[in-house]
């Protein structure tokens, strides 16, 4: 069974910080809404990826812990295990506030696709190519028994050289991203 | 630049979140897809809503939106004949 032995490297986002691999590696400056902060995070990485702006939420927070742990790591067979408490469920409030009123009824297709926990995996996926196994779990809290286990089995069975995993949690400006990589 | 180009423009800019982007960078007849400003699906479908949102378009046919949709100069001539807002 998998320990924290087995952690190669760990990235840490909340409180407006980065840690990675308990250094810090950026801070956002004062009291800033999560958008702001993800843009400065962002930008700190100085790649060129506009699909960034258009993600919910969740998505930037999961990129952004995902962008600062994997640089100048392998991502070669890299499966990729996320959990989170509240799904997506910040984007999903906005999706129905969008068709609430049936006389002003405009839902935004850009928020639409958002209104599912795994696709900010998706656009880890994406932005690295990996093909490997993705899963999604929401709980309450990370189980590291559950988690850990299925890491085990991937990398114990071949399916992945590595794995990313760790819980992505955001809603309504209350977030936290704790990765790390087996 | 007239003024339902510059405030098309503007919409779109707003409406699909393209960051550092302003109305003076986006030419009137720069291709909207593939290349020029690099729209994809989903920006497609946001234009609909828009139409449909801020000019009263309601647009049916998908078959019209590749020609409707293929500059500013193309929309700003739908809508500034089919706006019912």
């Amino acid at each position: 069974m998998l320990e924290k032995i087995n952690i190669q490297k760990t990235c840490i986002i909340e409180g407006h910080q980065i840690v990675v691999d308990d250094k810090l590696v950026w801070s956002g400056a004062g009291v800033l809404p999560f958008s702001d902060f993800a843009k400065e995070a962002f930008l700190q990485l100085k790649i060129d990826y506009p699909k960034f702006y258009k993600m919910d939420a969740l998505s930037k927070l999961a990129f952004l812990a995902a962008e600062y742990i994997l640089q100048g790591e392998d991502t070669d067979e890299l499966a990729l295990v996320l959990a989170n408490k509240s799904a997506s469920l910040d984007t999903d409030i906005k999706h129905q506030k969008s068709i609430q009123d049936a006389d002003h009824f405009y839902p935004r297709p850009a928020t639409f696709v958002y209104t599912l926990a795994n696709i900010c995996a998706g656009e880890i996926g994406i932005r690295h190519g990996l093909q490997t196994e993705n899963a999604f779990f929401v709980a309450e809290e990370f189980s590291k028994e559950t988690i850990y286990s299925y890491v085990d089995y991937l990398l114990k069975s071949g399916k992945a050289k590595r794995v990313l995993c760790g819980w992505v949690e955001y809603f309504q400006e209350e977030y936290r991203a704790l990765l790390y990589i087996f | 630049m007239t003024a339902l180009n510059e405030e098309l423009k503007r919409k779109i800019i707003d409406v699909l979140n393209l960051e550092d982007i302003t109305p003076t960078d986006i030419k009137d007849d720069e291709a909207l897809f593939d290349e020029g400003l690099g729209l994809d699906s989903i920006d497609a479908l946001e234009l609909i809503v828009l139409m449909d949102k801020d000019y009263g378009i309601k647009l049916t046919d998908p078959k019209l939106g590749k020609s409707i949709f293929q500059s500013i100069e193309t929309m700003v001539a739908y809508i500034s004949e089919n706006r019912t807002k």
